[in-house]
Parts: C-alpha cells; sequence; structure tokens
C-alpha cells in the first residue's frame, strides 16, 4: 500500500506539472484574445482578458512554487530536478511576460493606426504559436523525450517570423508621419511582445540540453 | 579459539574491509552517481544483502578458490590475504575498483612460489578465461538490455516523474541482488584462503539452523566486507558512478542490472541445478570480478550511445590497476611470507611429504595414469612438493594434469580411525549409517585419506560418490565435506 501511495503522490505531481503547462498556454491564449480586443476596440473583452491573465499568472505562480516544493520534500527525479526546475521558472517567466504588454496597454493606452493593426496582429499570432510550441515541446520532455525536438523547430521558425514582422512594424512605424513620441511608444509595444517569444527561444535552448541530458 | 588464530584471521577481515570500500561502486556506484540513491541508503543495503549473500550462498565458488593453492598454514593464509587487502587497499585509495579474484590470486601465487608448491594451472587458466570473458559478457548483456529498454521506453514513454520512480525502485532491487551476488561470489575471495585451516566448528544453531563453520568464517567475512562498504567506498563509488561515462538513471540501472547478471550466471548453484536437471549445457561457477562486469557494462553502453564520450584514459587507468593490483599483491605476499618465515619464525606452510607405494601405482592406472614409470620410486620419501615434482617429470612426461592426481594419490598422511573421537563432530553431520561403517573401521592406520575414503565406501555405500554429473554435484560435496571432517578429525602428527 505503501509502493502505491508512492505513485499516487507521483501522478499527483503529474497532473499539476501539467496544469502548469496548460497555464502558460491559456495564459498565452487570454493575451492573444486580450490583444485582438484591445486593437479592435473591445475594451470590455480587453479588460476581462487582462484580469484573466493576470488570475493565471498568479494561479501559475503558485502551482510553480508548490512543485518545485514537492520535487525537493519527496526528492524526486534527483539528476534532473534542476533542469525541471529552471524549465519551469522560465516558462512563468513567459507568462509574466504575456502579463507586462497587457499592463502597459492598460496604463498606456495607445492609438494604433489601423495600417499597423495587422501586422500587430501577425506579430502577436506567431509569438503565441511560438509559445504554445514551447509548451508541447515542455510536455514532450517529460512524457515522450524522443519527440522533443519536432516542437523544437516550431518555436525557432515563429521566434524568426515573429523578428520579421517586428521588424517590419518598426520600419513601417518609422516611416510614417506620426510623430517621434508615438513612433517610441508604439515601437516600445513591439519590442516587448517580440521579447516573449525570444524567452521562449531562449527557452527552447536549454530544452535541447536538458533533453540531451535525459536521453537514454 | 586462540588468539594467534583471531589474529591471523584478522587479516581475511582486513581484505573483507577493502573489498567491501572497493566494490560498493560496483553496484550502488552508478545509481548513487546518478543520485538516484543517496550513499548512506546504498551502503546500508549493500551491507546487508553482502552478509546475506555471503553465508546463505558464499559456499559454491570458495572450492574454486582453495583449489587455486590449498595453503595449508594459518600464518601462510595469513600473509595471502594480508597482501591482497594491501594491494586491494591501496588501489582503493586511488579509487580503482579492481579485480579481488587477481589480486588474491596474484597472493596466491606469490605463496606457491615461495613454498614451492604445486600451482593448480587448470583453476588459474579458468579464472584467467573468465576475466577476458566477464568484461566482454557484461559489455554484451548491458547493450542488448540497454537497446531493450530503449526501445520499451520509446513505446511506453511513461512520464518523466514516474519513469525515475520505477528506475529508483529498480536499482534498489538490481543493487540489492547484486551485493547479495557480490557476497555470495567474492566471499571465497576473502575467506577463500582460510577454508583449509579454518577454525570454526560445525554446529546447529536453537536445534534447527545448521551452521557450518565454514558458513562461520563466512559472517565474519561478510560483515568486514559491510564495515568496508561503510566507511571507505566513496571514492571508487565516484569512479564508477561518474568519472568513466555520464549515466542517466536508466542506464544506470542497465549497468548494475548486466553485472548482477553475470555475477548470478557465474555464482549461482541454483542456476546451475536447474539448467543440469532440464537437461541443459551449464555455465562455469568461477569467482567472476564484480569490477570487470561493472566496467564491462559502462563501456557497452557507452559504446552503443556514444563510444567517443567514454573517458577511455580513465578506462586504460582502470585497466592498467586490474594487471598491477595481482603483481603488486604477489610481490607484498612474497616478501612478506620470506618475514614472517625468518623473523617471526611462523610456520607459512607444512611441508607436505609424498611417497609411491603399490596401493598408490594400482590405483594411478585405475584412473589411467601411467604408473610403469614410477616403480623405481615407490619406497622413496620425498619430504617437498619440489623434490616429488622433480622425481615425477624425471621419470616420465606427464600433463599437469596427471602430475596433479599423482600429488593427490601418493601425499602421506597418517589418519588413525578413533571412534571415540566421533562425538566430538556435530550432532547431524554423519548418517547412522555413515557413522557406523566408520565405527567398523576403529583402530586402522592409513598413509593417505582416498584409501579411508576406500574402505568406507567399502564399508557403507551411503559413503560412496554419486557419478560425476552436475546434478550430483552437491550432494557429492558434501560427502567431500564429510570426508574432509573425519580426516580432520582422525589425522594425528606423522609418527618420525
Amino acid at each position: 500500500m505503501k509502493k502505491l501511495a508512492i505513485f499516487h503522490k507521483t501522478k499527483e505531481l503529474e497532473s499539476q506539472i501539467d496544469d502548469f503547462c496548460d497555464k502558460v498556454d491559456e495564459g498565452a491564449l487570454a493575451f492573444k484574445i486580450g490583444i485582438h480586443a484591445y486593437i479592435t476596440e473591445d475594451h470590455d473583452a480587453f479588460d476581462d482578458k487582462l484580469k484573466l491573465v493576470n488570475r493565471i499568472e498568479s494561479d501559475g505562480d503558485a502551482l510553480r512554487r508548490e512543485i518545485e516544493r514537492r520535487l525537493y520534500a519527496q526528492t524526486l527525479i534527483p539528476e534532473s530536478r534542476g533542469d525541471v526546475l529552471g524549465l519551469l521558472e522560465n516558462m512563468d517567466q513567459i507568462l509574466n511576460k504575456c502579463e507586462g504588454p497587457m499592463w502597459k496597454f492598460a496604463i498606456e493606452k495607445p492609438e494604433i493606426p489601423v495600417v499597423f493593426r495587422k501586422d500587430f496582429e501577425n506579430l502577436v499570432d506567431s509569438t503565441v504559436q511560438g509559445v504554445d510550441a514551447l509548451v508541447s515541446a515542455s510536455r514532450a520532455f517529460f512524457r515522450d523525450i524522443g519527440t522533443v525536438s519536432d516542437y523544437m523547430h516550431k518555436v525557432m521558425f515563429f521566434e524568426k517570423e515573429a523578428d520579421k514582422v517586428g521588424t517590419r512594424l518598426k520600419i513601417a512605424i518609422f516611416s510614417s508621419d506620426l510623430d517621434l513620441a508615438r513612433k517610441q511608444q508604439l515601437t516600445s509595444f513591439v519590442e516587448i511582445i517580440d521579447d516573449i517569444v525570444d524567452s521562449a527561444e531562449d527557452v527552447a535552448d536549454r530544452l535541447a540540453i536538458y533533453t540531451i541530458k535525459r536521453s537514454i | 579459539m586462540e588468539i594467534a588464530t583471531i589474529v591471523f584471521l584478522s587479516s581475511g577481515a582486513f581484505l573483507g574491509w577493502s573489498l567491501g570500500a572497493n566494490h560498493l561502486g560496483n553496484v550502488f556506484g552508478t545509481a548513487v552517481g546518478t543520485r538516484m540513491i543517496s550513499f548512506m541508503t546504498a551502503a546500508v543495503l549493500c551491507s546487508i544483502f553482502v552478509v546475506l549473500g555471503s553465508v546463505i550462498s558464499g559456499a559454491g565458488p570458495a572450492e574454486t578458490v582453495v583449489g587455486v593453492g590449498a595453503i595449508n598454514a594459518l600464518a601462510g593464509a595469513f600473509m595471502v590475504a594480508f597482501s591482497a587487502a594491501v594491494a586491494v587497499y591501496w588501489m582503493t585509495k586511488l579509487g580503482m575498483p579492481v579485480s579481488t579474484t587477481e589480486t588474491i590470486i596474484g597472493a596466491i601465487v606469490g605463496w606457491n612460489l615461495f613454498t614451492g608448491s604445486f600451482i593448480d594451472a587448470d583453476s588459474v587458466i579458468k579464472i584467467m578465461v573468465t576475466w577476458v570473458v566477464c568484461p566482454f559478457l557484461s559489455a554484451g548483456i548491458s547493450i542488448v538490455l540497454y537497446i531493450t529498454t530503449r526501445f520499451v521506453l520509446r513505446v511506453c514513454h511513461p512520464h518523466m516523474l514516474r519513469l525515475d520512480a520505477y528506475t529508483r525502485i529498480a536499482l534498489i532491487l538490481a543493487g540489492s541482488f547484486g551485493a547479495y551476488s557480490l557476497g555470495a561470489n567474492n566471499i571465497a575471495n576473502v575467506m577463500g584462503v582460510f577454508v583449509p585451516v579454518n577454525p570454526f566448528a560445525d554446529s546447529v544453531v536453537g536445534g534447527l539452523f545448521a551452521f557450518s563453520g565454514v558458513q562461520k568464517l563466512f559472517l565474519i567475512g561478510g560483515l568486514a566486507i559491510a564495515v568496508g562498504v561503510m566507511t571507505y567506498s566513496h571514492r571508487v563509488v565516484h569512479t564508477v558512478g561518474r568519472s568513466l561515462f555520464s549515466l542517466t538513471p536508466v542506464t544506470a540501472w542497465v549497468v548494475v542490472m548486466s553485472h548482477s547478471l553475470v555475477l548470478f550466471l557465474f555464482a549461482s548453484e541454483g542456476l546451475e541445478q536447474w539448467l543440469a536437471g532440464h537437461g541443459l549445457p551449464t555455465i562455469p561457477l568461477v569467482p567472476v570480478s564484480s569490477s570487470q562486469a561493472v566496467v564491462g557494462a559502462v563501456l557497452g553502453i557507452g559504446i552503443v550511445k556514444d563510444w567517443r564520450a567514454i573517458r577511455w584514459g580513465m578506462a586504460v587507468r582502470i585497466a592498467s590497476a586490474w594487471v598491477t593490483s595481482p603483481i603488486i599483491a604477489g610481490i607484498i605476499s612474497f616478501v612478506g611470507l620470506f618475514i614472517v618465515q625468518n623473523v617471526f619464525n611462523q610456520n607459512v606452510y607444512s611441508p607436505t611429504a609424498y611417497s609411491i607405494s603399490q596401493a598408490v601405482t594400482e590405483r594411478l592406472t585405475e584412473d589411467g595414469v601411467e604408473a610403469t614409470p614410477l616403480l623405481p620410486l615407490i619406497g622413496t620419501r620425498f619430504a617437498s612438493t619440489a623434490s616429488f615434482v622433480d622425481a615425477i617429470d624425471g621419470a616420465n612426461d606427464y600433463t599437469r594434469r596427471q602430475t596433479k592426481t599423482i600429488l593427490d594419490l601418493a601425499k602421506i598422511d597418517n589418519i588413525v580411525v578413533d571412534a571415540t573421537k566421533l562425538d566430538r563432530l556435530s550432532q547431524g553431520l554423519l548418517t547412522p549409517q555413515e557413522r557406523a561403517a566408520v565405527v567398523k573401521l576403529d583402530g586402522r592406520r592409513y598413509a593417505h585419506d582416498w584409501l579411508f575414503a576406500r574402505d568406507l565406501a567399502a564399508a557403507s555405500p551411503e559413503w560412496l560418490s554419486l557419478p560425476e554429473t552436475t546434478v550430483n554435484k552437491l550432494a557429492n560435496r558434501a560427502l567431500d565435506a564429510k570426508r574432509r571432517a573425519l580426516y580432520n578429525l582422525f589425522r594425528t602428527p606423522p609418527a618420525s
């Protein structure tokens, strides 16, 4: 019975890690819908998503702390514990970075000219797809290590796509007739969104190393 | 027990301690190296299972080791065990997992050379073949096990946490199994040289369990190994667990399992009996080196995974330690025996005398050895093995095996059957029929032990050995042990 209890605890922790991955995924999706709502000037929907991202971020933090506590308290995966903690913390950072631009939009309330809206949406789209691929890679790291690389290249792909869109957008902004202050404000939004997928790529690079270490 | 006996046995305990310090790395090194099991957990588990393995299953390979040198004086056995212990300790200090088998054989050969005794080449060659076979077999098993495990994991892909939980339990089970095999297999190395001069008598515990003298001897050895495990094993653990090749928890399990399987295949009498009972070919029981098995297993995985990632420099250092440790032990043994004999005035061997009699030549002819060339030697008494072997070699070109047969049959003994001494044996050792046969021979004197055995067989069929098959091996060995007990009981100093 005690042995079964050990596996029961392991199973609980497995579902907590799954929940944490879900949170990161949900946070990114809520971010995407929120930005879309802002761009389409649906302010109620934006406020809803801001609250949602905020709650997901807090839940994610609590879940990550609980997972870390249990990994140490139950001395699980001793060889990979450091790597797993690093992975969870970095993914939590991505969740934080999804919340950041939402607040920035809420506080600064930038006016986005119609001509830039499509590229802003494209940028957010690539970013969220990059994060989604990273979450899939992380799930694979826990469940089916052989398939991690299948998702890694997607992270790299979407990071490059986001870079391209971001650069195009910045060039377009600075080529426009807007005054310098607005140009700088809008590019700061481009950068803060692009930073999310850049972080996802960094996490993916580390994950590649963790995967090599775990590969039997 | 005399104080001197305790002092002499202490070198066996020292050897046990060195072996424990050296060999924890073999069974739990990879588990500790991958941090799946703490050092203390590994040490405690290893200690318990080594002692159990030593006492319960240790008797098999001891015979093979005893056959190598048949050291017949306690001071000699002391020096052999001591020199092997020093060599193993030295290697442990350097963090090298060495073969205790090689080391003790090196020391025994030192004794053979010093005393001019006959070196049983068959046993030495048999063990040397195992030295080559053991790492290769272990590498082969680890490769197969690794590929199978990898395939199974790819199909099942369990969650990392669950995989680690399973791996940890598997490492504990495989390590404990390995520790049991280690005790069963290597106790012969620690205490094997003391078997012919065993100071302990057989007894029955609580009227239920037979606790033989050899088991008592092996219990002391097992406890000494356990102390070595607890106190000085971290260096070799580090070498095996981390320095040779970077292992993952799953490959750590594959290594321990492959190593344990090799020890089990080479040391398990149960397996041998089962195979023989089902008409299958058996695997020879010889003391294998757990160090060679574990290093072979690690290298096997390294070769399949990425041979460039193996630290070959470390592998070469380990292999060179295997070569140097028996040489060092042999030299220490030879020099030490000289000192013990000449400085401390201790008898390091009992000189064995030989003579060819009519009975010996008849028995040789029965055994298919050409006895005619030996006829001129009848009546001559040879005071040492060396002079007798010279005389045999001068008489005819005998093979080493034939020479060994002649030596065994011509060895002069002085056995005087005295039925009143039978009560000194532990109760239940002899059956009533066996005892009656001994009583029938009361008062007889024998110049050779085999003559006594022949008369016993004539007096009762219970004293007759069964045909030499693997299935009969245990029964015949038990009978041999009873005969040896009688020889020791009735042996009296030769009238000079």
